[in-house]
């Protein structure tokens, strides 16, 4: 098992993380320029895109709790050493402390020394601190592409 | 969650050796961290408290273990904040380079 947990406070509603999280408008200004897609059904599918289309992962959704829980089931399309380890999961959760939201995303797969989740856990803090920035100052960090 | 705390975290060589040993192998129990260091588990326990308070852990429950994670996020806000955007490649560039020589000499 390859796996790891990020977590984030943010000064927000658990509500406008949520609409952040699954809103491809909202994906693509924090998420290194990708955009989160899917009609957010258990068993529908889920995929981020690149602005000109391309597609960089796939899955589908496993579990859906607005705001409080999101499981989709994750796999690389892009680099062919990534997509041959499968799918991996991803878990969103959000809980309120006080007046802050705080966000845990949980990154696992079950194999050891897993590539995918070493390449995605170079993104991740990086995501989540321009989320935080975007949803407590209005604007994402820039120099994302 | 402020800075402070995470200033305050990392100001301790014991604390960074934890983050050190959970960045070599991520998600390890209490008992997995004590044999890897020379303190006592109350010690390492405390430590652990006041890193999962600056939010520099993250810790998850397995049965009756809790396992802990290294979570660099807030390490992350505070380049943000000081790198900036642009110059990041650039200070990237800048350790690789000091990397690349200590290892030769």
């Amino acid at each position: 098992m390859s796996k790891f947990v990020y977590v984030t406070y943010i000064k927000t509603t658990p509500e406008k993380l949520w609409e952040a999280l699954v809103t491809p408008e909202f994906t693509k200004q924090y998420w290194l320029g990708v955009s989160q897609v899917s009609d957010w059904i258990v068993g529908s599918p889920w995929k981020l895109v690149f602005d000109d289309g391309r597609v960089a992962d796939t899955g589908e959704v496993l579990e859906i709790d607005p705001p409080r829980k999101l499981v989709v089931s994750w796999q690389n399309e892009f680099r062919p050493e990534l997509k041959e380890e499968g799918h991996s999961r991803a878990t969103f959760e959000i809980a309120s402390v006080g007046e802050l939201a705080m966000l845990t995303v949980t990154h696992e797969i079950d194999r050891e020394g897993s590539k995918l989740i070493e390449a995605v856990s170079g993104g991740w803090p990086a995501i989540l601190s321009s989320l935080k920035t975007l949803l407590e100052t209005g604007k994402a960090l820039e120099g994302w592409r | 969650m402020s800075m402070d705390a995470v200033f305050k975290a990392l100001a301790d060589p014991s604390r960074r050796r934890l983050l050190d040993l959970l960045h070599a192998k991520n998600g390890q129990t209490l008992g997995e961290l004590c044999s890897e260091l020379d303190m006592t588990r109350q010690a390492v326990t405390k430590h652990l408290v006041l890193l999962e308070g600056a939010n520099l852990i993250a810790t998850q429950k397995r049965g009756r273990e809790k396992i802990h994670y290294i979570n660099p996020v807030p390490i992350n806000d505070i380049a943000d904040r000081w790198i900036g955007k642009f110059e990041r490649h650039r200070v990237r560039a800048l350790a690789d380079l000091k990397k690349m020589l200590e290892k030769e000499s």
